[in-house]
């Protein structure tokens, strides 16, 4: 990605999307019809990532499309920062909506550089500005422009293309993108690459994006709201990852973000969120006795043993530590694995039960202990559940009938969980 | 303007005529496939040999038949099937030889490997395997092979009145600028022309259920030109 | 004298090369009549192939036109049409026009079926990126269809206007114009020279047609299109219909 964050830009704009009541029905009255959307009502509060997932059939495409209007709802309205997006004229409402698809759709007859430029050709800037503009997206998506700009999308590799979708849809600097499977036709590893070069674009940009996937670890990844949607065009569940896994609104729900719900939740954490335990230290050359005086006051009944900078060398048991004399670096007899804050509780947990401990060191950016976390204490984590947001689920009683979608276990990398936002409850 | 008597008169020299339409356009059409099968199958096992095959191929293709015609009257004498056949089976191996060889191209390679994988002999893959699944593009020529020659036997009708098909009609018409004439050779050979494509178009789906294609690009009853 | 030698005494005859029978003459009647039929086929074939691709809808009507067009035999035509336009103009009535109006019914299907196929095959993804970006249908035809689809219509043009100027030869036959006039009345002439410089004459234009339409294809192709080829012979090569059919 970029190499050092460009100079600072104007806030871009970002709207807020409303869908009242939208229903999409394809055989005059049949229920169920896959792609049909069933009286779906939710609100997208401005600059928010929002993430439409669930099952092949449930609609979420098709919502997706009813926003640039590719498909026209069959009654409902979609509101865009309170207009009827039904009124605006089609072409100037879809010129204004970033629109990403999963097989890219780059022109292959045109160069990159021409097909990133696409719909401010069609809004008429001038070429001088075209061509800034081209070059700045480049950048902005890490390509370099000399090297790119004059390419055709047959020479660039499937994560390539994918980023020159993105930076096409942000061309015009639009208030709302489209995203539909952008990052589903690469491999896992250039996915999650993709993911997250995405993520910190989003923290520069915010723009309002509807994102939709039928994968369940990328909705918790992307997502600052998740929408899970069921075959039939119900929506099962409106709400933050984090409450989405604490408490699935519903069979269905619990179903399709699968049995590791508790250990996903912990992906969504870090460390640093977690209140530190302190712990006994004595640094090398210190006293013994006294070091072993303080040690048995440890509820854990260890020293650790760190050198004059903080950093940790080991633990030593307390009765290990000698009566008299001073202490040596030998002395030490096991280590913990080294955890910062950033690191999440997943990949603590994972570390801790790796080197089949129970205590983990935290150090910060110096290496310098912090403090520890304790196994125990992860779990604690997980099983406390989030309280109640403003968003309440808007579906009433469905019936689960649904299959439940297989979770692909991924890692997740996720901040720490967003103030949900105060926006239109229902 | 028309003179229907005169047509009733004559409907045995159509008959006549018709059929010596087909027995021409048969001789050709069967001939040409015979041997362009036989130089397809070697095209398609010694690579080498198609784009020499090929090019001169194109070449001849395109000159005119009248050219090809009249470049053999003074080789093979004016009158003689020979004059009228040697063009005629030459036109219809240009079609046929890209036609097949195309046809065996387009046969997807991993089909090609699970056979061999599964011990077909070179043989029997070649008659098991991929015949059947060239055959919408070979079909697809006989069609265009059939219903060109048809258009071509026309032409022999310059070399004399014991040749042309219904083209006869057609020559005799001009020479006595016969209207009559003219119609009752013309109608009957684009009818001819029409029939045979609707017919072949029909055996073509028949024997290939398997083709029905998604997209108009896909669909082999549909020739498309060299891009 | 052997026929070579024949061939090329009749070529190297200035009187051949003047006059209303001279060659410059013939070859200009030829590339006119071939000319006005390939402006005038693509004039009616290209606007109905670029609609019935970009919608979809009377494909099946346009194939069977172009199927029977297709079958129909030139000769035919030109003899019905002959007393028509005789009737209407006799000298070029007589000529020009039944050649013509048979070329061009012989070159739409070629053009019709390519630029339908053609436009239609565009990856239907594509279309729908360009109409979600905000694209209108017209410039989605020009802007992101017809350049894609470029070489397959291309294909079609270079395709009419071979079998345009190979089937020109024909309209000789019934006292129409062109370098036929020579084959034609070589024959009737018994007179090998002009048989083979005749021959020598069309083969040469066709060649050369069909290489200058190639080369235009060749440069109408957006490099971006180009995909390195898998095979010795590209997948499903297309068949050519029948080339100077009567």
């Amino acid at each position: 990605m970029t190499a050092a964050p460009p100079a600072p830009r104007a806030p871009t704009r970002a709207s807020t999307v409303e869908f009242r009541h939208v229903t999409k029905r394809y055989d005059a009255g049949a229920k169920n019809t896959p792609g049909a959307v069933n009286d779906l009502s939710l609100t997208v509060p401005a600059g928010k990532i929002c993430v439409l997932v669930g099952p092949s059939g449930c609609g979420k495409t098709t919502s997706l499309k009813m926003v640039n209007r590719l498909i026209e709802p069959t009654s409902g309205e979609i509101l865009i920062d309170g207009e009827d997006a039904a009124q605006r004229d089609v072409i100037e409402l879809r010129r204004s909506i970033g629109y990403v698809i999963q097989q890219v759709g780059l022109f292959p007859h045109q160069t990159i550089g021409e097909n990133v430029v696409t719909v401010p050709r069609l809004l008429g800037w001038s070429k001088e500005r075209q061509r800034e503009r081209a070059d700045e997206l480049l950048a902005l998506i890490g390509l370099e422009p000399g090297k790119y700009r004059n390419r055709y999308p047959s020479q660039l590799s499937g994560g390539e293309r994918q980023r020159v979708g993105v930076a096409r849809a942000l061309a015009a600097d639009p208030p709302i993108m489209l995203m539909d499977e952008p990052f589903g036709a690469v491999d896992p590893i250039v996915r999650e690459r993709l993911q997250n070069e995405f993520l910190r674009l989003q923290e520069e940009l915010a723009k309002t994006i509807l994102f939709v996937t039928h994968d369940i670890d990328e909705a918790i990844k992307m997502g600052d709201l998740v929408a899970v949607m069921q075959v039939g065009g119900h929506l099962a569940q409106f709400a933050s990852p984090d409450e989405i896994l604490a408490s699935p609104a519903s069979d269905f729900v619990a179903r399709f973000v699968g049995a590791d719900r508790g250990l996903k939740r912990l992906s969504l954490s870090r460390v640093g969120a977690l209140q530190l335990r302190p712990t006994t230290t004595a640094k090398v050359g210190e006293d013994a006795a006294a070091a072993r005086r303080r040690a048995s006051a440890d509820p854990l009944g260890y020293l650790l043993l760190v050198d004059d900078q903080n950093r940790p060398l080991g633990w030593i048991a307390h009765e290990d530590i000698p009566q008299e004399g001073q202490l040596t670096e030998s002395m030490a007899d096991s280590m913990s694995p080294l955890l910062d804050r950033r690191t999440t509780l997943k990949d603590a947990l994972s570390m801790l039960l790796d080197a089949n401990v129970q205590v983990g060191i935290v150090v910060d950016r110096n290496g310098a202990v912090l403090g520890v976390v304790t196994a125990d204490m992860i779990a604690e984590r997980m099983r406390e559940t989030v309280r109640e947001g403003p968003f309440v689920p808007h579906a009433p009683e469905v019936d689960p009938s649904a299959i439940a979608a297989d979770a692909v276990g991924g890692s997740a990398d996720r901040e720490p969980e967003p103030e949900p936002q105060a926006a239109g409850a229902p | 303007m028309i003179d229907w008597g005169w047509m009733a008169d004559h409907l045995d020299e159509l008959a006549f005529r018709t059929l010596q339409h087909l027995y021409l356009t048969a001789i050709a059409v069967i001939a040409g496939f015979a041997i362009s099968f036989v130089l397809a199958v070697w095209s398609v096992r010694r690579r080498a040999v198609y784009p020499p095959i090929a090019a001169l191929a194109g070449v001849l293709y395109t000159i005119p038949s009248l050219a090809l015609f009249a470049a053999l009257v003074p080789v093979t004498g004016l009158r003689s099937i020979v004059t009228a056949e040697f063009p005629l089976v030459a036109y219809t191996l240009l079609i046929f030889i890209r036609n097949i060889v195309s046809g065996f191209d387009a046969v997807p390679r991993d089909v090609l490997e699970a056979a061999d994988g599964m011990g077909y002999t070179p043989r029997r893959r070649l008659w098991l395997v991929e015949l059947p699944l060239a055959l919408p593009l070979v079909i697809a020529g006989i069609r265009l092979a059939t219903v060109s020659t048809i258009g071509l036997v026309t032409i022999t009708g310059i070399l004399g009145d014991g040749l042309g098909g219904l083209g006869f009609f057609i020559f005799e018409a001009y020479r006595h600028t016969f209207l009559t004439e003219t119609l009752f050779g013309a109608v009957p050979l684009m009818l001819l022309a029409v029939v045979a494509d609707v017919v072949l178009v029909r055996v073509q789906r028949r024997l290939t259920p398997w083709s029905r294609p998604a997209r108009p690009s896909e669909d082999a009853t549909i020739a498309t030109v060299g891009a | 004298m052997n026929v070579i030698e024949q061939t090329a005494a009749w070529l190297t005859d200035p009187a051949n090369w003047s006059g209303p029978a001279g060659i410059p003459t013939r070859l200009v009647e030829h590339l006119l009549v071939s000319g006005s039929a390939l402006a005038l086929t693509i004039a009616i074939a290209l606007p109905i192939g670029l609609l019935v691709g970009h919608t979809r809808r009377g494909a099946s009507l346009a194939i069977n036109l172009a199927n029977l067009g297709r079958a129909l035999p030139t000769l035919a035509v030109i003899t019905i049409v002959l007393p028509v336009t005789a009737a209407l103009d006799p000298q070029l009535g007589f000529k020009f026009y039944p050649t013509m109006i048979a070329l061009v019914i012989l070159g739409i299907p070629p053009i019709l079926v390519n630029t339908y196929v053609g436009i239609s095959g565009v990856d239907p993804e594509l279309v729908e990126s360009a109409r979600g970006m905000g694209m209108r249908e017209g410039q989605i035809l020009r802007r992101v269809e017809i350049p894609v689809a470029l070489p397959v219509l291309a294909g079609g043009i270079r395709s009419a206007a071979s079998q345009i100027v190979a089937t020109a030869t024909l309209g000789a036959i019934f006292g129409g114009v062109g370098l036929g006039r020579y084959l034609v009345e070589g024959i009737a002439q018994n007179d090998n020279g002009k048989i083979f410089g005749g021959v020598t004459l069309v083969a040469a234009l066709c060649l050369a047609t069909e290489m200058v339409f190639a080369l235009i294809q060749r440069r109408v192709t957006s490099p971006g299109l180009v995909e390195p080829k898998a095979g010795w012979t590209r997948r499903r090569q297309p068949v050519e219909p029948g080339v100077a059919q009567a």
